[in-house]
Parts: C-alpha cells; structure tokens; sequence
C-alpha cells in the first residue's frame, strides 16, 4: 500500500491507484477531459498536469501511479502555468461559438476554460475546421469542436463493444470518425454525447431545443425494459426535453440504452388526453362520467367469471394491484399480467427473478445465455457480460438465436435439445460450467413464451441444481425478463386466481364467447383480433393497438408522469416519480380504478397513495424495501415435461420498438429504417448518396 | 501530406491478396504471437500495397483487416497515420525528393524544380499516363549525401537538376538507373576521396 503525500496531506492508497484518483479520494479536483473512470488512460489531454518532487516535469495525475513517498502538489504556479498553456492549445482550434453550443452550460472545456483559460487568444492563423461526419440518426457531431481526448472512440471499443469509431490522420489532421460514413450500430450510442467533454458529439433529437438551466430534473427510473434504469428526466413545463443516465453502481453504471434515452419523443405523439366511449361503431370523445358510466352499465350484472383483465408491459405496480383488487370485488379470477402468454411457474419468487443481480454478474465466470438475445432484451446487462468478459476469463454459451453480442461465445444449439445435451453431459461445454466457480445461467423471457414453458423452466431449474448454480453465497439461475412491469405483477400475484383464466384462456374465451368484458390495463401486444365481441376497457397512455379495439378508453399517466412503483427484473422495487404531469384529462392509472370501483359499487380501501403502498406491504412484504433486493429463497417450481424441439425466439423482434412509447417515437422510428429494416440503407450514404 | 478525401465510388470494390503474397502474409502473421495478429497490420499494408498498384483502397484496408480479424476502422486508423501508405492512386514510379534542411541546403529546391519541369506535374500530382508521381517529404535520414531523391525502394542521392533529369529519361525508357550516389561516392565518404585514414582506404576498398 504506496503511502504518499498530496498538497501536505498523507494518504495511503491501494496499489495501483494513479494519482488523479488518490487526489479524489481526498477531495481534490483535478481539471481532466480524456479521463474518464470506466474508460482506459490514454492521458492525451495533458490537463491532468501536477508537480511531483523530484520529477523534471509536470506528470499527468491520470496515468501516473501513486508511488511509496511520492510529494505530490496539485495548487502550485507550476501547474497552474502547466494547465493554463494546455488550455490555450485546446483553444487555438476549438471554435468559441458557445453561444449556438447545445453542449454550453454543461461543458467540460468551458467550465474548466473559466478557471485556465486566457483572457485573450494569441493565436492569429486561422482555426482549423473539420467535416461534420454522419454517424446515424442519434448522434449530431460537429467536428470542429472536438478536442480529441478519444473518449468517444474507447467508449464505443470498451464499453458498448462495436468498434466502428477510430482517429484518422495524424497530428494538425486528426479526425474523429466512423469507418466511413456509417450510423454506429450500438444500442449505447447515446452515451457517446454524455462522454464527450465538449459539444462535438452531441444528441440529434435533443438538437437546439433546450438549454441545461431552464430545465427542470427529476430523478426517477426506466420502464422500456426491464432492466430498470437509473434516469433523469429533464421538462420543460409539461414537455418532456431529454433522458440522461443516473449513476446506479447496481444497475445501470452511467450508461442507459438509446431506446431509454431518445424514445421520449413518443410520450408526446398519440397520447390519449381524454376518455372515449364507443358509440355507433366509432370511438366518440366523451367526459370521465360518461365513460364510468358506459363501464359500470356493461358490468354491472355480469358474472365475475365472464369479466376478465390483463395488464400490459409498462403498468406500474400501483394499478395493478388496485386492478386486482377490484377484480376480486367482482369476483374474477381472470387476471394475468404476462400479456405475452408466457408460461412459468410463479410459486416460488426466485423462479422468474435475476437472481444473482445485475451486479452479480462482475462474478461470474461461466454465463450460459438461453433463449434470450440480452443486447436487445436488456442492453445494460449485455454492457455489464462485455465488462466482465473484459476482466478477462470469462466463458459465454448461447442457445437460442446466433446473434452478435458483442462478445466472443459458443452456440450450444437454438433449441431445448441443446438443454438436454448440457443435462446429460454430451455437450463439452457441459465440463465447463461443471468447473465453474460461478456459474451463472440466464433465462430469456422468449423461452418462456412456448407452450412448454413450464418445462423448460423445470429443465433450466434441473440443469442448475446440477451444476452448483445455486449455492448459499450465490444463485445464478436468472431470468432477464423484457417487460417493467412483469416482476412487479408477479409480486402482487398478478396471476389467474383459483380456477382463473391466464393470457391465452382470457383470449379463448373471449373468442367463444364465455368472457364478456375484458379490461385492458395498458396491454398492447395481444392479439386483439381475438377479442371478438367482448366489451373491451382500454386504460392507459397511448393509442396503440388496445385503443383501436376498446370500447371504453380511459386516459391514463405514462411513466414521467406519475409517481409509481415499478419492479425490476433482479427483484427490485423502485420508484418512478412525477417529472411532467398527465396531458389533458388523463389521470395517474391508480386513482381511475380507484374512481371506477366506487361506481362498480366495490370500492377500494384506499384513498391516498400510502394507503395503497401500504395494502402493496400487505400483499408482498419487498415493496417495504424500496430501492433494495430482498434475496428469494430458492425453492422447487417448474415441472418436467416434455420440452418442445422448437428453436427459441427472442421476444424482441425490432429493438427500437417494442411498447406503445418507442412505437409512437419519431426517433425510433427513424432508428428501426437505419438499423433494423435495411442495413443498406446506412450504406447508402457512403455513396453519392446525401 | 495529410490523406485526401475518399471518393469511394472510384474505388475498386474488392481486393483479394494472390495465393502467393497470401502465402508471404501468413509467414509475416506467423511471427506474431496468437492473439497478437493485429501487430502484422503494417507488413500486410505494405504487401497489400505492393500489390496493389502502390497504393491501398478501401477494399484492400477491408481484406487486411478481415484477414487479420481486426476492426477495419483500426487498419483505417494506421493506413492513415502514416504517410508511406497511398490512400490515393499514384504512378509507377513515386518520386519523392526530401526538402528538409539539409538537402534544401545542398539545393533540393531545384531538384523539386527540374522535376517539375521535366514530367509537367507540379508537387502531389501524377502524370497523366500514370507513369510518375511526384511528391516532396520531410528527412529522409540520407542528410550526408543530400539532396537525397527516393523512387520506389531505392534511394538516389547527390542528385543534382541534371542528374535528376537523366534518371527521369531512364526511368522512362524502362531502366532503373543505379541507386546510391549519383557522383560515384562510395557511402558516404569524402567527395574528393578520402582525407583522413588514407592508409587504410586501399584495404577497405571492395
């Protein structure tokens, strides 16, 4: 342990630890622009510059490890000198356009200009100016601005794993570019314009709409996967201006996927502001009244049994369990939240959690990925299985779809057979998790979303009690589901009661007539085609495929604009809070039910969202943890059967679009032309093109 | 010096290595240890090069990489950072006359000129019947017998107008003039013959 001394202070460090980061344990700021902690050191910026005893010369504080008896001093007018002539090459070529900057009031260059920058420039050629280079419909550049300290290249190499970024030519030409010409092909992109220090790289949609102080932040969550990521949400009045990542060591690190970040646009189109009752065949506007009151005339009368509801894949845990609750004051059992007719033995929690946590995943050193795609089903979870696989000694299979993944791994086989070879120990790969210290299996939601999904589940359960997944100090039987909202419905028991109708059955009977109303509560992926002539109650944000076919729409609040319990897919509960409120008449998704049930004549005990979150206690204890994953003890679930040879399918078919927001979104949109409809289409513009 | 625009539409669309530069690329990666391909990067531009009428496209960049199993923007990054790697086409014979100090100084300027005159192209142009390039580059670490002009592979050095305009003739009647000294100095030695160590010059000699 190098024990040295920064500005008169003693400090003693791990090894290896630089000085730059020794400087921040003890609160020293130390200026930077090419540093940046979850990247590599190239320390090409030089503004790192501090004076060490006994050096001939400033050291860059960033890649300089701390060495026993070091004096380092970090306020001396040798650095200041240092950092001020460093500063004023960083400026002979950047451009002082600040004021038509998007990058201006949170840049890195002119925060720390203000404290090394000159008066005055004394550089009288002219600047330099560069191309602007396309790099897809995410990404604005403007290259003149770039300083090179490379973070964008080591971000997209490291930490998103698609090298499609590098510097061209050399010295007074340096350039930052994509091989040629062509859209970055990484679900993290957006990161890129939160790693770049200056205003080079910046966010396409977010273009010349906004500046930072006149936005208001709210710190709040995820909901378009089920990872859960930390967010801010930044409004302006009751528009929603951008999504940037929260720090969140157990989730997300500080990156967040594009989907996160650039679907907001889709909170402002084909938004449902006011209720609607079907009146003549056609969808008439009409006043809450009016709308409780064409519900409560279809329902009341009707058998519990022959009412039925589904929640869709962005509800929060608050509306469900008021919808469960009012349906069991009906007297329905007809309840399912897995609108994707999953199937999967519910009865013991760690049987569809991830149970190792997203974190946990630094641990492992075996991963086999079954049935699911995790770049598209979970993009952070692939971020942290590249990490890992970084650190060196990490082994990946997959069975399921051959995709790139952004890591080296065998393909085991694309179907449950591939499960029986690793069981009975045909497959090779069968020796390596057998020699796992931690191995760790992942189970898609695709796998799930088959007939046998119940003996898969077993088989999986079978193949980790085989081979030591699940131990006292480690489970990595983990399940990566691909809705928000799947976990939380699970938690409450968001599932067919004592002889209740699950997904399919809702649907089959709606088909044959044995179901009359169905209440929708923000489910979208079903087939409503099937619905035949039930009377449909559509409830929630957007008019997606479940408004088209509903009878009765009732406006509700999407995830920005509500405060809301959502529970990730490690178990996690967390709160989304209120960033912009509802548009036009709609209202937070609990309080319509709570409305409604008063006029069913079933009204629910709770009056305020304490009392609700209270009842959630009641019905599942982790809601008391909010923020926190209580760990599920293991038990028996599943049960074996025969596994189907079908191949499996990664419930994500159009990473850009996969709930009623991102459909909606203009930049998805634009993203699913560039990325997923015609890869040639991004190489286009490397011909004559534009 | 710095590398021009792409025009990829003029570019060839596809490379392949011949079997036998196919043969020479898997001795040079063979040197390397496994997982350390990526250092054969610069012999195989080279060779790529060679082969590729001197100068490296997009799609020969592409079948480096690809060979190698590197990302083509890292082949991209190294072709461009160095100045011996054509990213344009140029002639058959590349001439390239050092104007750095010294042989400015030893009057590389009128070299620059003669040639000029000479092939009709001024600095960084090609002749229109692709014969000749002509380029000027900094150092090229031959200062002692400056001015020092290298075509090709080969160095030409004590080159004078005249001198340059004779091999300019005999490149165009398809010689390749002797390389070294044009004044017939050995190395580097004296001009004049040696004036220290006399005695040991007649032993040295080969």
């Amino acid at each position: 342990m190098p024990k040295l001394t920064i500005d008169g202070i003693e400090i003693e460090v791990e090894p290896g630890t630089s000085i730059l980061q020794a400087c921040e344990q003890l609160g020293i700021e130390i200026p930077r622009f090419c540093y940046h902690e979850r990247l590599s050191v190239p320390a090409n910026c030089r503004m790192c510059l501090v004076e060490m005893e006994r050096a001939p010369k400033p050291v860059a504080a960033c890649a300089m490890p701390c060495g026993d008896g070091m004096v380092v001093k970090t306020n001396t007018d040798l650095v200041h000198k240092a950092r001020k002539g460093v500063m004023e090459f960083l400026l002979i070529n950047h451009p002082l356009d600040c004021p038509i900057c998007d990058q201006g009031g949170e840049c890195d260059l002119q925060d720390q200009a203000m404290a090394y920058g000159f008066d005055r420039g004394r550089f009288g050629e002219n600047k330099r100016a560069v191309k602007d280079k396309y790099m897809g419909p995410l990404i604005r550049t403007e290259m003149t601005r770039c300083i090179h300290c490379t973070r964008c290249i080591r971000f997209i190499n490291e930490i998103a794993g698609v090298p499609d970024l590098g510097a061209v030519n050399r010295g007074e030409h340096m350039e930052i570019t994509t091989f040629v010409e062509k859209a970055i092909g990484s679900e993290m992109s957006g990161n890129l314009a939160d790693v770049c220090p200056v205003g080079a790289l910046l966010s396409k949609p977010y273009a010349f709409t906004a500046r930072p102080w006149e936005l208001r932040k709210t710190e709040t969550i995820d909901v378009l996967d089920a990872v859960g990521s930390s967010i801010r949400v930044d409004t302006r009045g009751p528009e929603v201006m951008r999504v940037l990542p929260r720090v969140n060591e157990d989730i997300n690190e500080e990156w967040i996927s594009d989907k996160t970040r650039f679907a907001y646009d889709g909170l402002k189109r084909q938004r449902l502001d006011r209720p609607y009752v079907r009146k003549d065949g056609k969808l008439q506007p009409a006043t809450w009244a009016e709308a409780f009151q064409a519900i409560a005339a279809k329902v009341k009368g009707v058998a519990g049994n022959r009412v039925a509801a589904i929640a869709g894949d962005l509800v929060d845990v608050e509306s469900m369990l008021a919808l469960k609750d009012l349906m069991a004051g009906l007297g329905s059992a007809n309840i399912d939240c897995r609108q994707d007719g999953a199937v999967f033995d519910t009865s013991s929690r760690a049987g569809y959690l991830f149970n190792s946590g997203i974190a946990g995943i630094e641990r492992a050193d075996v991963i086999l990925l079954v049935g699911t795609n995790p770049r598209w089903e979970g993009t952070l979870v692939n971020a942290r299985i590249r990490k890992r696989y970084l650190m060196g000694g990490l082994k990946v299979a997959v069975i399921g779809d051959a995709r790139d993944l952004t890591y080296p791994y065998t393909h085991l086989g694309t179907g449950p057979d591939a499960l029986q070879q690793l069981a009975d120990g045909s497959h090779a790969f069968a020796e390596a998790l057998k020699g796992a210290k931690n191995p760790m299996i992942i189970l898609g939601a695709g796998a799930f979303r088959r007939k046998d999904g119940v003996a898969v589940q077993a088989a999986v359960r079978a193949l980790a009690e085989t081979f030591n997944v699940v131990r006292e100090d480690w489970n990595g039987f983990n399940v990566l589901h691909s809705a928000a909202s799947r976990v939380g419905g699970l938690d409450i028991g968001f599932l067919p009661g004592q002889g209740g109708l699950d997904t399919a059955g809702i649907l089959a009977g709606a088909a044959d007539g044995s179901v009359d109303v169905v209440y929708l509560l923000g489910a979208d992926e079903i087939d409503a085609a099937k619905l035949g002539k039930t009377f449909v109650i559509y409830q929630g944000h957007h008019g997606d495929k479940g408004a088209h076919r509903a009878d009765v729409i009732l406006p509700g609040a999407a995830y920005t604009e509500k405060n809301a319990t959502y529970v990730n897919t490690e178990g996690r509960p967390q709160l989304a809070r209120l960033a912009a409120f509802p548009p036009g008449e709609a209202r937070e998704d609990w309080k319509i039910l709570r409305a409604l049930s008063e006029l069913l004549g079933t009204k629910l005990p709770y009056d305020s969202l304490p009392q609700l979150r209270q009842r959630m206690v009641e019905v599942n204890p982790v809601f008391g943890k909010v923020g926190s994953v209580v760990p599920a003890p293991w038990g028996s679930f599943g049960s074996a059967g025969a596994l189907d040879a079908a191949p499996f399918v990664s419930p994500v078919a159009n990473y850009y679009m996969t709930d009623p927001i991102s459909r909606a979104s203009v930049t998805m949109a634009r993203c699913t032309e560039t990325f997923v409809k015609s890869a040639e289409s991004a190489q286009e513009r490397t011909g004559t093109h534009g | 010096m710095s590398a021009p625009a792409h025009d990829p539409a003029n570019e060839p669309a596809t490379f392949t290595f011949t079997p036998e530069n196919l043969e020479r690329a898997k001795q040079i990666i063979a040197k390397y240890p496994e997982g350390r391909q990526a250092s054969a990067c610069m012999p195989l531009l080279d060779l790529a090069q060679r082969q590729n009428a001197g100068w490296v496209s997009r799609a020969t960049m592409d079948a480096v990489a690809d060979l190698l199993g590197m990302p083509r923007i890292r082949v991209y990054e190294v072709a461009t950072f160095y100045t011996m790697y054509n990213k344009t086409p140029v002639g058959k014979h590349v001439i390239q006359v050092c104007t750095t100090t010294p042989c400015w100084l030893r009057g590389s300027d009128d070299v620059v000129h003669a040639c000029e005159r000479k092939l009709g192209i001024g600095v960084g142009e090609t002749t229109d019947d692709g014969e000749f390039t002509l380029r000027e580059v900094e150092c090229s670490g031959a200062c002692v017998n400056a001015p020092v002009v290298q075509i090709g592979d080969d160095y030409y050095e004590d080159v004078s107008p005249e001198l340059m305009e004779k091999i300019i003739d005999a490149l165009k009647r398809g010689e390749i003039p002797k390389p070294g000294s044009q004044i017939g100095r050995q190395s580097s030695e004296p001009v004049g013959g040696p004036t220290t160590l006399k005695a040991f010059t007649t032993t040295q000699a080969d």
